[in-house]
């Protein structure tokens, strides 16, 4: 049991992060409260590729240049001391896109204050009525 | 050649011209309606190409910068998705020509950045429905849903919050749909469709894969506003500016219809779907559901706009409770009504936008004596909404009388009680604003004094009534037509169970 805990201590953070996140954006009544429930989501699931790509036993990404590739040809082919670069990359427009949605998400705020100087809900939500 | 690229273009082009649009914007204001126009009338060819040539040869592959499919981006366009791709395109075509007047009295000030995020909606919804592969499909959602959100957000007031909430929940599902896809990665290590429908028979049995499942489809279910997760459409299309609702709520909820018959039929098969897991009556239950709450919650509304709003959530379970009933005939009534919602949820939306811009509001009570006022709006609006109860000559009945024969076919009467029940609210609904229309005046005082001034007719202006007057046409044709459509494009689209 304790083996499965720590031996997949990244999975479980993930999980704990992606839950800190959905409780913040469910209950919060602040908006911005909300705003940072959404980015603790969101960069749980970052943290979830960059674990499925990685590889036990000191795999890294190696940079290699064409001296490398001349003395250590056998390591070029050693797929077990590459990490998979693909889910780093999937990320990289993960995160272009979160940064995206943190920027219309915070205008948005920012309309709300203007409209009704403050950034609660309920209060909000009083005033709209 | 060019009509070799016709695949790309039909999303590069709009994509090019939102990037453009601010520059046109800065030295002249005016430039960008006619901008608009001419961009989406190239996707609407590009897309009315592809549809001809996937018709007469058959499936399109389009390798994006000649890399190969598992490891490069594929477009594949098969019936399906060339019909859909005809629909988004000829969709934002007509809400281009519409949105003049509109935006004009709606948003004076942010017409040029209006159109730019009208563009990148557009560009996301067709790079959604012409994508092959499963990362590039939640890069375009994403477009899509940003865009969107932006746009509900400028509408009249409330809608900040409307969008804000759209948001939480929007991105909740685009993120569920992004750990599905990383579930299905760490099993098969590939993200192109066609690659994992080979790959994944073999996994069925996986843990891993059924997570990913579910994933998709609780992401996919907040996307379409299934019932219980519909919380966030009926604000965020009320209070969106007129020209914005008239382009979100036709195609939204109708492309996460598509993807998820992408999911069921092409990524996963019909045997993991159906057979293994109890999908077909969850999704029938669900379907069942969203029809009762929907309609009952349309009739408790006095604002037109949110109204339509709770009879889309109905719509969508008539789709949703179709691909529950899991035959082939059901399933040909769900593509048919994806086609036809889309025709008709446009018609009322821009109905919708013509009464705001005449009245400046959309209550039940602005419709009183317009039908003397507005006859042609009114015709088309009596036409969308006999399409909507489903009367015969018109696409409404068609689908429905599709959706009516699967479930005979299945065996469930409960889907038959729930379509009638939403058609016969769906009439009340409708003969309830004919009848204002028809029946109520302003107030009988005025009626005597003043006689000319209610029989005056002031129609919508041309480049508002023109777009409306052409989707009844449209609706009437598809009805009419509804045969050779079947024949030519949706049986290929259907799967075969």
């Amino acid at each position: 049991m304790l083996e499965f805990i720590i031996g997949k201590y990244n999975f479980w953070i993930y999980i704990i992060l992606m839950m800190i996140g959905f409780y913040a954006m469910i209950s919060k009544n602040n908006l911005i409260k909300k705003i940072i429930g959404m980015n603790i989501f969101q960069t749980a699931i970052i943290l979830f590729y960059v674990s499925i790509a990685y590889k036990r036993g000191g795999a890294t990404l190696p940079i290699l240049t064409d001296a490398d590739a001349h003395a250590h040809g056998e390591h070029i082919i050693n797929m077990a001391q590459y990490i998979n670069p693909l889910p780093h990359v999937l990320m990289l427009t993960a995160i272009v896109v979160m940064v995206a949605t943190l920027g219309v998400a915070l205008a948005i705020a920012i309309m709300l204050y203007r409209k009704y100087h403050t950034l609660e809900e309920d209060e909000i939500i009083k005033a709209l009525k | 050649m060019i009509i070799e690229q016709a695949p790309v273009l039909i999303v590069i082009i709009p994509l090019m011209a939102a990037l453009v649009t601010p520059l046109l914007g800065w030295i002249r204001k005016d430039i960008c309606y006619p901008w608009v126009i001419l961009a989406l009338l190239v996707s609407v060819m590009s897309a009315a190409t592809v549809l001809n040539t996937v018709i007469h040869e058959g499936v399109i592959h389009y390798h994006m910068g000649g890399w190969l499919p598992p490891w490069g981006i594929e477009y594949v366009i098969d019936h399906l998705n060339a019909m859909m791709l005809v629909l988004v395109s000829g969709t934002a075509f007509l809400v281009a020509i519409y949105s003049k007047r509109s935006i004009e009295q709606e948003l004076p000030e942010q017409t040029v950045y209006f159109y730019t995020l009208f563009l990148l909606q557009v560009t996301g919804f067709l790079g959604i429905v012409i994508t092959g592969d499963v990362f590039n499909l939640y890069v375009f959602l994403e477009i899509a849903s940003l865009a969107g959100y932006a746009l509900i957000a400028i509408g009249e007031e409330g809608a900040p919050l409307a969008s804000f909430r759209y948001i939480i929940l929007g991105t909740v599902g685009a993120c569920f749909y992004l750990l599905g896809v990383g579930y299905l990665y760490i099993v098969t290590g590939s993200l192109n469709m066609a690659d994992l429908s080979g790959i994944l028979p073999e996994l069925y049995g996986s843990k891993v894969v059924l997570v990913a499942f579910a994933f998709f489809m609780v992401g996919l279910a907040l996307k379409m506003a299934l019932f219980p997760l519909h919380v966030w459409l009926p604000d965020a299309y009320t209070k969106a500016p007129s020209v914005a609702s008239a382009l979100i709520a036709p195609l939204m909820t109708k492309v996460a219809i598509y993807v998820l018959l992408r999911l069921m039929f092409t990524i996963f098969r019909p045997y993991l779907s159906f057979e293994l897991l109890p999908m077909a009556k969850i999704l029938l239950i669900a379907g069942i559901v969203a029809i009762f709450a929907g309609a009952i919650m349309a009739l408790a509304q006095v604002d037109f706009k949110r109204m339509l709003c709770y009879i889309i959530v109905a719509e969508v379970g008539y789709m949703v409770g179709g691909i529950g009933l899991a035959n082939s005939v059901a399933i040909k009534g769900v593509v048919l009504h994806v086609m036809n919602d889309v025709v008709m949820t446009l018609g009322l939306f821009t109905v919708a936008g013509i009464i705001s811009y005449k009245m400046r509001s959309h209550t039940l009570m602005d419709f009183k004596g317009l039908f003397k006022k507005m006859p042609l709006t009114m015709a088309a609006f009596v036409v969308v909404a006999l399409s909507i109860i489903g009367v015969p000559p018109t696409c409404g009945f068609f689908s429905k009388w599709y959706l009516i024969q699967g479930s005979v076919l299945a065996g469930n009467w409960i889907f038959i009680v729930a379509l009638l029940f939403s058609s016969l609210v769906n009439i009340v609904l409708f003969f309830r604003i004919i009848e204002i229309g028809y029946y109520s005046f302003d107030s009988p005082e005025s009626h005597g004094h003043d006689h000319d001034g209610d029989s005056v007719i002031s129609e919508a202006p041309v480049s508002m009534l023109v777009p409306t007057l052409l989707v009844a046409v449209i609706i009437l044709l598809i009805g009419l037509y509804n045969q050779s459509i079947i024949a030519n494009i949706i049986q290929y689209a259907v799967p075969k169970l």
